[in-house]
């Protein structure tokens, strides 16, 4: 039996680096998801944008390549750009996400719904009151091709994260297509949660009794390449 | 068309500032007007309606007074923004609780209906519809319309009494120039106010000299300049969880980066 090894954020990033679409237009929010572009192939031709108006960023800038007017959605760290890059301002950032030019748009979450719903944007389930921590997520979700999560399993008390219905309010009513957790990679498609993938020495047993909702296993599950 | 104003002092560029004033804040992370935000601090103005992508903490130093400093000190009645509160429970902040207990009214807006409420202020548009945020609680109470097929809701425009901007590079007939994602916010907010005030980072160079082509700001939608001097700041050093403040003279672009 194989010791169970949780995935890193850096694992994450990678698995959700190696699901995107080659030629891809991409959104990496804050948090696991602005990991993403280091681990980036050239080949894969993928074209990073970010909020601020970054259109064909690279990875995170090392130490003394950093450029205090140069970085991603997290808006601290620094990211380099790629030959062929160009910034535009804030409105035309979003006029290119509302077009629907993102094919992917990887966002943290602290819930998912088999429905494709997520919730990403405010902690606690008091009534409507303005408060809350949007950013460009409500944006990118309603107009983006597809939306990937990356997110722990479970809260830190336990509690599961992917359910049957958010009880955070929403960021999104559908689009998750993809969900990767620090135990499994779960795709969303027609209602259900496909189980794809597997962190070492996880059963899909075990990562169903971690989830709040139903799990379909795929015929092709397996342990994450990782 | 008078040229805009040169000043030499932030004091004096924002010393009739009035109470009760609305004011667009730029930034997300560099292209914040750090040091005109300061001379706000200082020069008292109180009862503000703000625009910013986000409310922000309170600063460590007087350098970096800031937007979350006016919040706590209570001379913000509104904030609109699209970032109104932490988004980890372990970081609330006290501006947070302020609208929480209604002591400061707040507006939350996804950020890219926020960008396009002050784009659509700055060019004449009242109101728009865009698809972000349908089946969220931030359609709650806002009118809903298809088309094609699809539901929109309606956002408003913002128009502000004030902006405060930050530039790389401006002539003395106003026109601007931002550098890489210092951009962000600013062209949009520089279109959206009465009286538009820029800080820039370079020395203002005469009426000509910047090539017209290149101009992202026309100077037509500026009152006032002034260039940072000496002693102010440039840049947040954010390389460490603490911003500490980074104070530098020259040109921060490195050779063949222009």
């Amino acid at each position: 039996m194989t010791e169970k090894q949780p995935l890193n954020r850096d694992q994450m990033a990678a698995i959700l680096a190696e699901h995107l679409p080659d030629g891809g237009i991409v959104n990496l929010g804050i948090g696991i998801p602005t990991g993403v572009s280091n681990f980036l192939r050239p080949e894969q031709e993928i074209v990073l944008t970010s909020e601020n108006g970054v259109i064909g960023y690279g990875r995170l800038a090392g130490a003394g390549e950093e450029d205090p007017d140069v970085v991603n959605a997290s808006a601290t760290q620094s990211v380099t750009l790629n030959p062929g890059a160009a910034i535009v301002h804030h409105a035309d950032s979003f006029a290119l996400i509302r077009r629907g030019m993102v094919d992917v748009t990887c966002l943290g979450a602290y819930e998912v719904a088999p429905d494709g719903s997520f919730a990403n944007w405010k902690t606690t389930n008091e009534e409507w009151n303005n408060l809350g921590g949007i950013g460009g997520a409500m944006d990118l979700a309603a107009c983006s091709k597809q939306i990937f999560l990356a997110l722990e399993h479970t809260t830190r008390d336990g509690e599961p994260r992917l359910v049957q219905k958010c009880a955070l309010p929403v960021t999104a009513p559908a689009g998750v297509t993809l969900v990767v957790t620090n135990i499994a990679v779960v795709a969303v498609r027609n209602g259900k949660f496909i189980l794809e993938q597997h962190a070492p020495g996880y059963t899909a047993e075990e990562i169903q009794a971690l989830s709040g909702a139903p799990l379909e296993v795929s015929p092709n599950f397996r342990q994450v390449s990782v | 068309m008078p040229r805009p104003r040169i000043y030499t002092s932030m004091d004096e560029a924002i010393a009739d500032f009035p109470d009760n004033a609305s004011l667009m804040i730029p930034g997300f992370g560099p292209g914040q007007p750090t040091n005109l935000m300061a001379a706000l601090w200082r020069q008292g103005a109180t009862g503000l309606t703000t625009i910013s992508n986000g409310v922000g903490f309170a600063a460590t130093t007087e350098e970096l007074r800031g937007l979350g400093d006016l919040v706590v000190a209570g001379r913000v009645k509104k904030v609109i923004a699209a970032f109104t509160a932490s988004t980890r429970p372990s970081r609330t902040g006290t501006a947070e609780e302020l609208i929480r207990s209604g002591q400061v009214e707040a507006e939350l807006s996804p950020q890219g209906t926020l960008a396009e409420r002050i784009r659509s202020g700055g060019a004449g548009i009242p109101a728009f519809f865009t698809p972000a945020g349908v089946g969220t609680e931030t359609a709650t109470g806002k009118e809903h319309r298809d088309f094609n097929g699809r539901t929109f809701i309606m956002e408003h425009g913002i128009f502000a009494d004030f902006a405060f901007i930050r530039a790389w590079k401006a002539d003395t007939a106003g026109n601007l120039i931002y550098r890489r994602a210092a951009r962000n916010f600013n062209p949009i907010m520089a279109m959206a106010a009465r009286t538009v005030v820029v800080e820039v980072e370079q020395p203002i160079v005469p009426a000509g000299e910047l090539d017209p082509d290149q101009i992202h700001t026309p100077g037509i939608y500026v009152q006032r300049l002034i260039h940072i001097p000496e002693g102010g700041v440039l840049h947040i050093d954010r390389a460490t969880a603490r911003a500490i403040l980074q104070v530098r003279y020259h040109d921060p672009v490195p050779e063949g980066q222009e």
